[in-house]
């Protein structure tokens, strides 16, 4: 019937309509990460402790680990120390550093005032690296798992919350899943 | 204290569009004469308060009124004058108020210039824009006042308006867009009140063309300074990026023009009703589609206003009530509107119908490309994807090219029924003579085979050939040619000006895009570049004082074949109260070609990175739109829409039959 | 409003000024063999997005990750790769989102050829009206019957229209044709 055809458009509105009460609340600015279930990309890099000794994959830790981007420039970073500073205190993750596009003595000094949470920290002074990680802009944060596969990106600053709700929930399955995995191969073995 | 009575005014203002939005159109379906007799009064009250509300906010600025906080984020006390003032629109709760204000505008001048069409349908008309006043009026009230104060701690001075903004295109461009933008709704009420009162005849055509061109051709005008601005104020020489917040306007223009060729041929011919109101309603909803992707956050651009989901879950709400109750207003009315038939395969109806369809279609795909990667990253829950330029070019341009070459038909065909034959005679030289320079031209400029060259050089020979064909068979009978070119009317030498004009944006952008060159160097003082026929050598820098900027301005003398042509003098500026950085173009603007250049910045010992660039045809687009803006107003001239008052004896005719009173009940 | 949510607001307005203001021109200077490979590189650079602006291309983003994208590409074209191997190499990096011109697949059909359908459902609509229009009987009255139609006039309303014909005529000559409008049956 013609007169069915007529309502086509107030159809096709409400259709939009809905999808863009949808959109209002979807945050269409942070990028998901290409390489969740990946392996964490190749590098040989140098690191800010003393010396042009260079470090690749295999230094990294053998356990769930937390790689994380940061530079003395960046504000939000300040704010994320100390909830990586107490981390390590109470010995939970180790924390790989990425100093992105930074100098390293600024790095050290900054270093130096706040506190160190990293156990290592690679030097990316001209950003490469961090363009096979996907980075665009420091802080971001990655969970890597004992054999070196990402499995979780959070970008931005990480609050107590999102350390609480995110970052160690995912942290602490893959130690779990690491622990039953080495006690399974120990197991055999003997 | 003073902002305050702006905040009051505001209230007034909405109160006042509250009333106007019921009374008169319940008098309008009661016949009540007192009723309907409030419209005009409250239309008139409604713009005086929103003109107060517009002049404090103004007020506050120029007295550096930090208390308030709008003033606060988008002024400073060193900023000039005539930018404390375009501040006002400078950010989303001023530049709101004043959209508002655009409406009000519009409404009084509906209310002035209608003594010729019945007090039922003026009621209606005036209403229904009342109706929108509210929820504009209460939008600003709820979620985004203008007034609101930073009080007790007020900032000592403000935080300066955005670099990008202190510029001459910012006094003329928000106005001209806005004021054409908003004008939609006053075609908007036309069809509802039709679609209301059940009657559309020429008549209403009559009525509402005027209104439909004036607003179509100043949102034209608008795009264009919108265009002009972001070339010569970005610094790359681009003049449209598909970005999401330029395609809604876009999209209005498209479907008013589709709107305004309908309507035209429903004056005329009495035919296409029901599509003229409806693409009425769409063209409206794309502004308020439009207000709401650049004020909600829904889509990321870098013309978007600070984003808030609470302001765009209110507009997108007002949105579904006006357009989807319009919408369905049309499912259920449409029927009663009678639109004429019986014209055939080849006439200009048809052509019209076509020239509709393709701008309703380009319109939506637009629309698609727009909202896509919301839609998909809904649907996918999460991924994100980009549609930019690439895919809008690709789509967009065939488009155009389908139009054009149905552009240099339409016209030539008659209406309601014109021969294969006739339009072959009339059209079938011009065709050839289109291909033979559209090919020559080019071929013979580059000493090659430039394919996409050819096309643009051959549709733009096609239009202006058949638009001379077409002015020398209708003055064919005449003695000679200036009295035959003086008897042709007003309204169609606005037509073919427009189709002019469009085909010359058309050529124009196409061109650039081909033939733009840039290059960037590194050069030190006394270092010169090279780029086509042109030699520019770097004179160096000196520092240059604004009023609220210090600048590195550079010293570049322009040589075309080896001879001196100008100087160049581009700027790289620290706006000091926001600590931004802007660059100032040097441009050479001329009807064949622009030649700017662009400061990068500075190196060692004195060096400067800049890019240089020449951009053949490039001011053909904005030139084309001032036709195209022109013409269409011209179109609109005639004796027959400037008759505002009706001569009395028809007036003291009874009641009975003819008023405009609906004969049979829809 | 309370000072926290002032501070707040003023900072976000702030920010997205600032976002806003990251697309001036950018200016690097890169040395091409040849004028193909400088082309390649502004195509290129034109067709990616800036992963951390508002919308721009790597071309307009003075962002600091934008100039280490420029400089990849630069280097890999350098290097002799292909557009596609450069465009790979982005896309495993920054997914989709980096590309403006969106790749073809499964989920972006209805993106791609949208507009030939939309084209087609409006051509179909288009003849459904012409067709309807050639045919001499209105035969379909879609609100049923009708006694009059509402345009139907009065004899006063006629009378009024024949002089106003007669007046109009001698005004206004170019309506496409040379006979009167004969709008009204």
């Amino acid at each position: 019937m013609k007169n069915l055809k007529l309502y086509i458009p107030v159809f096709a509105f409400l259709i939009l309509a809905v999808f863009m009460w949808r959109g209002l609340y979807m945050d269409s600015r942070t990028l998901p990460s290409t390489l969740i279930d990946r392996e964490l990309p190749e590098f040989e890099l140098r690191t800010l402790s003393e010396g042009d000794q260079l470090v690749s994959n295999a230094d990294l830790p053998d356990e769930p680990f937390i790689l994380n981007i940061w530079g003395s420039y960046c504000l939000p970073c300040l704010q994320e120390n100390p909830i990586f500073m107490s981390a390590r205190e109470q010995g939970l993750v180790p924390i790989v550093g990425v100093n992105y596009k930074d100098r390293d003595n600024l790095a050290r000094d900054w270093l130096d005032i706040n506190g160190n949470p990293f156990s290592m920290n690679i030097v990316d002074d001209t950003g490469r690296y961090g363009i096979d990680l996907g980075v665009y802009g420091a802080p971001e944060t990655f969970i890597v798992d004992a054999d070196g596969v990402i499995r979780y990106k959070h970008i931005g600053t990480i609050n107590y919350q999102a350390w609480q709700d995110e970052i160690m929930p995912v942290v602490r399955e893959l130690q779990s899943a690491h622990a039953a995995q080495s006690a399974a191969t120990t197991g055999q073995s003997s | 204290m003073i902002p305050e009575l702006g905040n009051f005014s505001l209230i007034l203002a909405f109160s006042l569009s509250i009333l106007l939005g019921v009374f008169p159109m319940i008098g309008a379906s009661r016949q009540n004469q007192l009723w309907m007799g409030l419209a005009r009064p409250l239309t008139a009250g409604v713009f005086v308060f929103l003109s107060i509300s517009l002049a404090i906010l103004a007020y506050s600025f120029v007295t550096d009124d930090f208390s308030v906080q709008f003033v606060a984020n988008h002024s400073n006390s060193m900023l000039p004058l005539r930018y404390k003032l375009t501040a006002v629109w400078g950010g989303h709760e001023g530049s709101f108020l004043f959209w508002t204000w655009m409406l009000g505008g519009w409404m009084l001048a509906v209310a002035i210039f209608s003594k010729s069409m019945p007090t039922e349908f003026v009621a209606r008309v005036l209403s229904i824009m009342g109706l929108i006043c509210v929820g504009y009026t209460l939008f600003m009230l709820a979620t985004s006042n203008p007034f609101d104060r930073a009080l007790p701690l007020s900032p000592a001075d403000g935080a300066d308006l955005n670099a990008a903004l202190q510029d001459f295109a910012f006094i003329v461009h928000p106005p001209s867009l806005y004021m054409g933008y908003v004008g939609f709704s006053v075609v908007f009420a036309f069809a509802i009140a039709a679609l209301i009162s059940g009657r559309l005849d020429a008549a209403w055509a009559r009525w509402c063309r005027p209104w439909a061109n004036a607003a179509w051709a100043i949102l034209t005008l608008g795009l264009s300074l919108g265009s002009w601005w972001a070339y010569y104020e970005l610094g790359w020489g681009g003049w449209w990026a598909w970005d999401p917040v330029e395609n809604p306007p876009l999209i209005t223009w498209l479907l008013g023009a589709a709107m305004i060729h309908s309507l035209a041929a429903t004056e005329k011919r009495g035919v296409f009703k029901s599509w003229t109101v409806l693409l009425a309603i769409m063209a409206f909803a794309s502004s308020l589609l439009g207000t709401f992707i650049t004020r909600s956050g829904l889509l990321t651009s870098v013309h978007a206003f600070a984003s808030d989901p609470t302001r765009g879950v209110y507009i997108l709400g007002f949105l579904g009530l006006i357009i989807g109750g319009s919408l369905l207003l049309y499912a259920i009315r449409a029927p009663i509107l009678k639109s004429e038939f019986g014209f055939g395969g080849w006439s200009r109806e048809v052509f019209l119908l076509a020239n509709n369809l393709i701008l309703v279609v380009a319109s939506a795909a637009i629309l698609l490309g727009t909202l896509y990667p919301m839609v998909y990253q809904a649907v996918t829950g999460g991924d994100l994807i980009s549609v930019g330029p690439p895919y809008f070019n690709t789509i967009f341009l065939p488009l155009m090219g389908i139009l054009v070459l149905l552009l240099g038909i339409g016209p030539v065909a008659r209406w309601k029924k014109t021969s294969k034959a006739y339009l072959f005679k009339q059209l079938s030289k011009v065709a050839i003579a289109a291909v033979v320079v559209g090919v020559a031209l080019p071929v013979m400029l580059t000493l090659g085979v430039p394919v996409t060259t050819i096309i643009v050089t051959v549709l733009a020979c096609w239009i202006l050939f058949s638009l001379l064909r077409d002015i020398q068979s209708k003055i064919a009978n005449k003695p000679d040619v200036w009295s035959g070119l003086k008897s042709l009317p007003v309204s169609y030498w606005g037509m073919q000006l427009a189709h002019f004009g469009f085909v010359m944006i058309m050529t124009g952008g196409c061109l650039t895009s081909i033939y733009s060159v840039e290059r960037s160097v590194l050069l030190s003082p006394g270092e010169s570049a090279e780029l086509g026929r042109y030699t520019f050598v770097f004179e160096g820098t000196e520092d240059v004082q604004g009023p609220n900027f210090i600048a590195d301005e550079a010293s570049i003398q322009v040589l075309r074949d080896g001879e001196y042509l100008r100087h160049l003098y581009p700027q790289k500026q620290l706006y000091t109260a926001s600590n931004t950085p802007a660059t100032h173009m040097g441009i050479d603007g001329r009807f064949f070609r622009d030649l700017f250049v662009t400061l990068g910045d500075a190196r060692n010992q004195g060096a400067w990175s800049m890019t240089l660039y020449i951009k053949p045809f490039v001011r053909w687009v904005w030139i084309g739109s001032i036709f195209v803006a022109f013409g269409g107003i011209l179109a609109v001239t005639d004796k027959r829409y400037r008759r505002f008052k009706v001569r009395q004896v028809q007036r003291a005719a009874p009641v009975t039959n003819t008023s405009a009173q609906p004969v049979v009940e829809g | 409003m309370s000072q926290i949510r002032l501070w707040c607001r003023n900072f976000l307005v702030l920010s997205s000024l600032m976002f806003a203001m990251a697309t001036t021109a950018q200016v690097d200077v890169f040395d091409f063999e040849t004028a193909e490979q400088e082309e390649r590189f502004r195509q290129l650079a034109n067709d990616f997005r800036c992963p951390m602006c508002q919308n721009a291309n790597l071309t307009h983003s003075t962002g600091g990750v934008a100039a280490d994208l420029r400089r990849e590409i630069y280097n890999q074209i350098l290097e002799g790769r292909t557009d596609e191997e450069i465009e790979q190499f982005m896309l495993q990096r920054y997914g989709d989102f980096i590309l403006y011109r969106p790749r073809l697949t499964v989920k972006t059909i209805l993106l791609w050829f949208g507009p030939a359908l939309f084209l087609i459902i409006g051509l179909w609509v288009a003849f459904g009206i012409i067709k309807r229009s050639a045919s001499p009987n209105r035969n379909n009255d879609e609100s049923g019957s009708e006694a009059t139609r509402p345009e139907d006039l009065t004899a006063d309303e006629q009378a009024r229209l024949d002089r106003l014909l007669s007046d109009r005529l001698a005004s206004d000559p170019s309506t496409g044709d040379d006979s009167p409008d004969d709008s009204r049956r």
